[in-house]
């Protein structure tokens, strides 16, 4: 009885935090504005405007993630082969950002790759060629690999920070250079550390619009940026959480995959 | 009208306002509760303000003035106020809409008359904006202009002439195709449309499909020339001489002209109003019908109307007052500040926008999805 007393509070956080609000998402996703039953919200994915913002939501997400295991892979390998202190005062350095408000570093992103930014004053001054990079995808992208790649890199070091270095070792006595022990064990035995990566890259990217309105100018739509002038431009409430509802059926998929590949939650961050 | 603090706090206060929409008891935005609980017993005023729209001393002067202690929250947008006054969550008392969003809440019977009797301070503003607010306020019954401004060009006269193009005088030259990359709009439908509209000679508050198909395409076409669309950082941009031109609120002007000096730039940043005419936009007082301390909140729009407290204000806020007496109080440099208060004669073609109701809006906001996902 006392240790039911004692979930309590987290019952109340959920009912009241987690579970009222998606209630309510899924209420006004499925009325309209005379709070009627309709589909046509989340049916009107298939506009023109929406699908689009859509598949270049998916795309760019899907571009930062491949970009973010691409990096973390390999750092976090480093980072496990260093010795114990060493790896972790790297790890707290790649964490130590974080303590900032990620929408300042994306402020900062955009004063960096400006027109006139520091970027281009370093190149103007070396007297090589400027670039262009703000509001385009490209900048959207760099600031979704930026913001997210500790989130790949840290449930990737602590997959292989748990394996034991005699697998390894037997994987070498029995001749396997150093490619095939990469493929057949390395990572193999970090997949639930890589989806888990995966997911948390690529739902915050899919869903993100503060990163498409700092770096892309509001000249490049996503579905976030959808979703977000639909409750506070818009005054379409109705239309923002039907998208909203499709959103989440990405990020119930990216959930039932981890199911299917993290089943003893090895690959959590922290 | 405007909005400084930009989309950094729109995620927490979007998250607020939907608590507090869907019936839920959390007050809306950042609650900057001020005041003594002794001076409880003159009651209470719930005021739902702009983001820095006011001189905050002001404030504490009205609390220490009037014993009424005032409870002061700040919104991001007009479509974002509305939803909290609609379901009243919190019973605002005094809050500050603009033009057409005044219309939208008096249509839906949101407001409540003001007694002007308790408003003596309305005989300082001038008439000229009483009669501007009949657009949206038909009788002066319901709204009393608290800062009012237009919206122009704002460009670059160095970098104009590094690409050869004259200065601007109409919108039609945001559509210079020498300007690629060089010019900023703003982001938002109606004023992104406003442009696009005006510029085609057609009225601002236009509901006919064919004008707005018109104004969507030259958007469209506008699009590969435009560096960005932003909403406040039109000013620092500019500033930071990264565009040639771009579109902004008169208020903004003061600042700008003030930050060209003290960083000593070697390029002069002028304002033109655009010949087609412009946005002339108003934000006024309106006490909502379900407010608690009515008495109180006419007490407080008396006090926003006195001449010295109007100044105060204009000169934290540096959106033009609609106050006459202020205006008279400031000296003759800022008077004579054609940015900031431009002549009558230039207002020529110029209009306040309306509220076109819930179906025009909304094909509005398609449109301009399909402008950006262009």
């Amino acid at each position: 009885m006392s240790k039911k007393m004692l979930s309590g509070p987290y019952l109340l956080w959920m009912i009241g935090f987690i579970i009222i609000p998606l209630a309510l998402i899924v209420y006004y996703g499925l009325t309209d504005k005379n709070n009627v039953f309709t589909l046509a919200n989340v049916l009107s994915i298939a506009t023109a405007e929406h699908s689009k913002a859509l598949w270049l939501s998916l795309g760019l997400s899907f571009a930062s993630t491949l970009i973010c295991l691409v990096l973390a892979y390999p750092l976090a390998m480093i980072l496990r082969n260093r010795q114990m202190g060493q790896g972790s005062f790297i790890v707290f350095i790649f964490i130590l950002p974080m303590w900032m408000n990620f929408l300042l570093r994306t402020l900062a992103w955009q004063t960096l790759l400006e027109k006139s930014g520091v970027i281009n004053g370093i190149l103007t001054a070396l007297h090589l060629p400027t670039q262009s990079l703000i509001n385009t995808p490209g900048a959207i992208v760099l600031g979704m690999v930026y913001n997210f790649l500790p989130f790949m890199v840290l449930p990737i070091y602590n997959t292989l920070c748990k394996i034991d270095d005699n697998t390894i070792n037997a994987a070498r006595d029995l001749g396997a250079n150093f490619t095939q022990t990469l493929l057949w064990v390395w990572f193999p035995l970090s997949v639930p550390g890589v989806i888990s990566g995966i997911t948390m890259v690529f739902v915050p990217a899919l869903t993100t619009f503060v990163i498409s309105n700092l770096l892309g100018g509001s000249k490049i739509l996503l579905i976030g940026n959808v979703i977000e002038q639909e409750f506070t431009k818009g005054s379409n409430w109705h239309l923002g959480s039907g998208l909203s509802l499709v959103l989440m059926v990405f990020i119930l998929l990216s959930m039932a995959l981890i199911a299917k590949y993290d089943k003893n939650g090895e690959g959590s961050a922290f | 009208m405007k909005k400084r603090f930009f989309a950094l706090t729109m995620t927490t206060v979007t998250a607020v306002s939907l608590l507090a929409g869907c019936g839920g008891k959390a007050p809306a935005g950042d609650s900057a509760q001020s005041g003594t609980e002794s001076a409880s017993d003159s009651g209470e005023l719930y005021v739902y303000n702009w983001g820095e729209y006011i001189d905050e001393d002001v404030i504490t002067q009205f609390e220490d003035e009037t014993g009424i202690k005032v409870i002061y929250d700040l919104f991001e947008t007009n479509e974002e106020m509305y939803p909290v006054i609609e379901a009243g969550a919190v019973n605002y008392d005094v809050v500050c809409p603009s033009d057409y969003m005044i219309q939208k809440m008096r249509e839906n019977d949101m407001l409540a008359e003001i007694n002007f009797d308790n408003v003596p301070n309305i005989s300082q503003i001038d008439p000229k904006y009483m009669e501007m607010s009949k657009a949206f306020d038909p009788d002066n019954q319901y709204s009393v202009p608290y800062c009012w401004g237009t919206v122009g060009i704002l460009y670059n006269t160095k970098r104009l002439e590094e690409l050869g193009v004259d200065a601007p005088t109409s919108w039609e030259d945001l559509w210079d195709e020498r300007l690629s990359g060089e010019i900023l709009m703003q982001d938002s439908v109606r004023d992104a449309f406003m442009v696009a509209l005006k510029k085609d000679g057609y009225s601002m508050n236009t509901a006919n499909e064919t004008e707005l198909a018109q104004a969507k395409q030259d958007l469209i076409d506008q699009k590969p020339l435009v560096q960005a669309y932003v909403v406040d950082q039109v000013r620092d941009k500019m500033i930071g001489g990264e565009a040639a031109v771009g579109v902004i609120y008169s208020g903004e002007m003061l600042y700008i002209q003030e930050e060209v000096q003290n960083l000593g730039l070697d390029y002069n940043l002028e304002y033109v109003l655009p010949k087609e005419g412009t946005n002339l936009w108003v934000d006024s007082w309106v006490i909502p019908k379900n407010a608690k301390n009515k008495e109180n909140a006419e007490k407080w729009i008396d006090f926003m109307c006195r001449p010295e407290i109007a100044k105060a204000n204009f000169e934290y806020i540096t959106y033009p007052t609609p106050n006459k007496g202020a205006f008279d109080l400031l000296d003759a440099d800022m008077q004579g500040n054609k940015s900031v208060f431009p002549d009558d004669a230039d207002l020529a073609g110029s209009e306040v926008f309306t509220y076109l109701g819930d179906d025009v809006d909304s094909i509005y906001n398609n449109l301009w999805k399909e402008v950006k996902s262009n």
